[in-house]
């Protein structure tokens, strides 16, 4: 079987999810007929019609809301942000509307919110965000952000089976740069599993999204040349969270990294820290070390974007730290 | 719910044995941890002793009045230490703390459970801090780990040290102290000392690889039990690339140097990066080089008159002339007809150095800097005086830039500015030289005048020259030094 890519994976989840189920439906800016700004969509409009497959006007918070009504409706929407920084514009939407529906009204929002997301490409500040810290704050929603291309296709089919809001970040970087073969028939990634991306016995590193890849790369660079064994762990759903998978790395390695391309403060590295404490602090033997992006806006020059976004060499130098505690 | 043991404390290193005075609680009452429960005299103090536990005041074996030597049992407290243990233990949210508490009791457990915590380091003991008879010998009850949960555990691991010494601890049992929460939970599962584990951590921290491979070295139960004043052997820390704000790895413990107490009202403070650095440069130093001294008195009369004359004029370019830049210029100039103190030592071979660059010792509030004068040969007095104003004051303001500190070639250190007679000052590796100069005064000294001797009050001041015997002879230094002398002595105006 052909390898496919993180992006293609995408679009076969949408496709096979909407032949399977009539209530599945598309909107979002410049997603038909131009197929979207990175092509996830191209094929479908053509395939399901202009009626699944709808372009709207340029308002995420009237993409969202449509979407919300639509889903009380029994069906079953899919949203496009154009660039998930624009998500922003729907926060209220989602935060004030959609996450509280099912509880303040019996309102149930069986709907998903997608677009490509993070760094690494040389976007500047409105193009490369992951917001996803300023979501996980909010109950009522789940958020997931898959690193390989089954996951990628696994969960946007677990997603809009869901019968809540779920926002699937795609990395933009990861959406032709990483291709793999799928599994063969309907293939389904359960929401709330995290994965162990490689196994170790001396650190953990517990990340998700194009952190992943950055991740494997310094285990592969610590083993060759410090002999360590390094876990990564690819969280892949950030809400609700597997503590069940933090916890078992933990107990394993007693030393933890924290890694993630969103800015460092209030970052989810520091939720994922308080749930060590709580969870697992008689198993550490090092403190939990965080390595995330530093808190500024993301820079455009490509030398500042390097700095400020964590690389594999900031990994290196954070395990080796880590190691020797 | 357990029994733990009150004993009659040391009360100092010279105390051997205590009267209790007077119990100020009976059989059957009820006391708090850290109550006052009974009082004792010994030949130096009066003390009221607290309860190292709450609980009720079960046995009491020694009366008033009665004198019995320390480390006596004096009573037993019967605590609700287990029921206390397991309180913590159900409600923390761990899924995986261990399994409820033993249906047997784990009397072995719970004085360990009840050890007061040890006082701060600068904290004035009340009294010594181990009230409770052996922790560890104690713990001997296999059923007892699952009971004991992390706090306590850290209790149990940490009191070897202070109970080690009577009250206070060292330096390097401060920092052994600071064990991982995954090290104490494993450290009272198998009952161990952590203070006897070698480290391997940073500065010497015992981490959970360092308990695994202890355990699996077969040496355990037994060699835990071993005082902890055995002596500690550290592996050498391995030079690994660590963060900025980590402490380098403390030389390992093992070297030899005496472990130390911190008094009462002391003051602990770990050595900043400067320090250290130069702290081990000192002792490489001294233990590179075959260290001789040579000293020359110099009449600096001459240049006094000259730096007199000169003063206003190079003050009004900016710069300040010192005796200091007229030495430097000198030796830059002698370094050129002396090769071999202006060298370094590779090997088995000696690095005759091309450039002469100097260095100049500045002291600064927060330890010693050497900036280097690149190429001081090629400099005229005036560019001398120039570099030694400004690399020294940006040394106070932290912005030399690291290749201002490098390359060196021969080093110059001022002593005297600070009054010194003369100094000994250790050579800056790997040169096999430096200058010590002391301080520069009117003195007393005999000169001929017209052939005939008479005493004087002239300028005087003492060169003395560190220098490593290995490549440089006594007749190659003095020579050197007899040259700057003449120089110094006969310094040419028209060079000012």
């Amino acid at each position: 079987m052909a390898e496919v890519t993180y992006l293609e994976a995408i679009r076969q989840g949408l496709f096979e999810e909407m032949e399977r189920d009539p209530n599945v439906f598309c909107l979002g800016e410049d997603i038909g007929a131009y197929g979207g700004a990175f092509k996830v969509t191209e094929g479908l409009q053509a395939r399901f019609g202009e009626r699944r497959v709808i372009d709207t006007p340029i308002s995420e918070a009237a993409i969202v809301g449509a979407a919300a009504g639509a889903a009380h409706m029994g069906m079953r929407p899919v949203c496009e942000m154009q660039f998930i920084d624009f998500i922003s514009c729907a926060y209220d939407m989602l935060t004030n509307y959609v996450a509280t529906a099912r509880y303040r009204a019996f309102l149930p929002c069986p709907m998903v919110v997608r677009g490509p997301s993070g760094g690494y490409v040389r976007g500047g500040p409105f193009h490369s965000q992951n917001p996803e810290a300023a979501f996980l704050h909010t109950p009522g929603l789940k958020i997931v952000y898959p690193a390989t291309a089954a996951d990628a296709k696994g969960l946007i089919k677990s997603a809009i089976r869901d019968e809540d809001c779920v926002l699937f970040f795609e990395h933009k970087y990861l959406y032709r740069r990483i291709k793999e073969e799928m599994p063969a028939g309907d293939h389904l990634v359960p929401i709330g599993r995290a994965r162990v991306a490689r196994e170790g016995k001396d650190l953990s590193i517990i990340t998700y999204a194009a952190t992943v890849w950055k991740a494997l790369e310094a285990a592969e660079q610590l083993e060759r040349e410090d002999g360590l064994s390094v876990e990564v762990i690819d969280l892949r759903t950030l809400l609700p969270m597997d503590d069940e998978a933090i916890v078992a790395t933990v107990k394993k390695t007693s030393r933890v990294m924290v890694l993630h391309e969103d800015t460092v403060t209030g970052g989810i590295g520091g939720e994922i820290t308080a749930r060590i404490n709580e969870l697992a602090f008689e198993w550490l033997d090092a403190p939990v070390r965080r390595v995330a992006a530093h808190d500024v806006p993301l820079p455009y020059a490509p030398a500042l974007e390097d700095f400020v976004l964590p690389q594999t060499t900031d990994v290196v130098r954070a395990a080796r730290w880590l190691a020797k505690y | 719910m357990a029994r733990i043991d009150v004993i009659m404390p040391q009360m100092g290193e010279s105390i051997v044995e205590g009267t209790l005075s007077r119990w100020m609680k009976r059989v059957g009452d009820a006391v708090k941890r850290d109550e006052p429960i009974f009082e004792i005299s010994t030949d130096k103090v009066d003390a009221e002793i607290p309860a190292p536990a709450a609980g009720i005041l079960a046995e009491v074996m020694v009366q008033e009045g009665e004198t019995v030597a320390v480390q006596t049992v004096v009573a037993r407290i019967e605590t609700e230490a287990g029921a206390v243990a397991a309180a913590p233990t159900a409600a923390a949210p761990a899924p995986a703390v261990a399994a409820p508490v033993p249906a047997a009791p784990a009397p072995a457990a719970a004085p360990t459970a009840a050890t007061p915590m040890p006082a701060a380091p600068a904290a004035p003991p009340p009294t010594p801090a181990a009230l409770v008879k052996s922790g560890y010998g104690g713990v001997a009850n296999p059923a007892a780990p699952a009971a004991v949960t992390p706090a306590l555990a850290s209790a149990a691991a940490v009191r070897e040290a202070p109970g080690a010494n009577g009250g206070a601890e060292t330096a390097e049992e401060r920092l052994r102290r600071k064990s991982t929460p995954v090290v104490r939970k494993m450290a009272a599962e198998h009952n161990l000392d952590i203070g006897s584990i070698p480290g391997s951590g940073l500065a010497g921290r015992v981490t959970k690889n360092d308990v695994l491979s202890y355990l699996e070295s077969g040496t355990p139960a037994a060699a835990a039990l071993a005082p902890p004043a055995a002596p500690v052997v550290a592996p050498a820390p391995a030079p690994a690339p660590v963060p900025e704000r980590v402490v380098q790895p403390a030389a390992a413990p093992s070297a030899g140097a005496p472990k130390v107490e911190v008094w009462p009202g002391d003051r602990l403070e770990p050595w900043s990066r400067i320090r250290k650095l130069t702290a081990d440069h000192m002792i490489m130093s001294r233990r590179v080089s075959a260290h001789v001294n040579s000293f020359f008195e110099i009449d600096f009369t001459r240049i006094a008159g000259i730096r007199a004359r000169k003063k206003q004029e190079y003050a009004d370019r900016g710069v300040s002339l010192t005796y200091l830049a007229f030495i430097t210029k000198v030796i830059a100039d002698t370094l050129r007809k002396h090769p071999v103190v202006n060298a370094a030592v590779s090997g088995d071979a000696t690095i005759y150095r091309r450039d002469v660059n100097i260095g100049i010792a500045v002291a600064l509030d927060w330890g010693l800097i050497v900036p280097v004068i690149q190429h001081a040969d090629e400099l005229s007095l005036l560019g001398i005086a120039r570099a030694i104003n400004d690399l020294g004051e940006r040394a106070r303001s932290k912005k030399l830039s690291p290749d201002e500190v490098q390359r060196g070639t021969f080093t110059i250190t001022n002593p005297g500015g600070f009054g010194s007679y003369v100094g000994t000052p250790i050579i800056n590796q790997p040169q096999v030289a430096i200058l010590g100069v002391g301080a520069i005064e009117k003195r007393p000294a005999v000169i001929t005048v017209d052939g005939s001797d008479t005493l004087a009050i002239r300028t005087m001041g003492m060169l003395s020259m560190a220098y490593d015997h290995r490549v440089v002879d006594g007749a190659d230094a003095d020579r050197f030094l007899k040259d700057v002398k003449s120089t110094l002595q006969s310094f040419p105006e028209s060079s000012a």
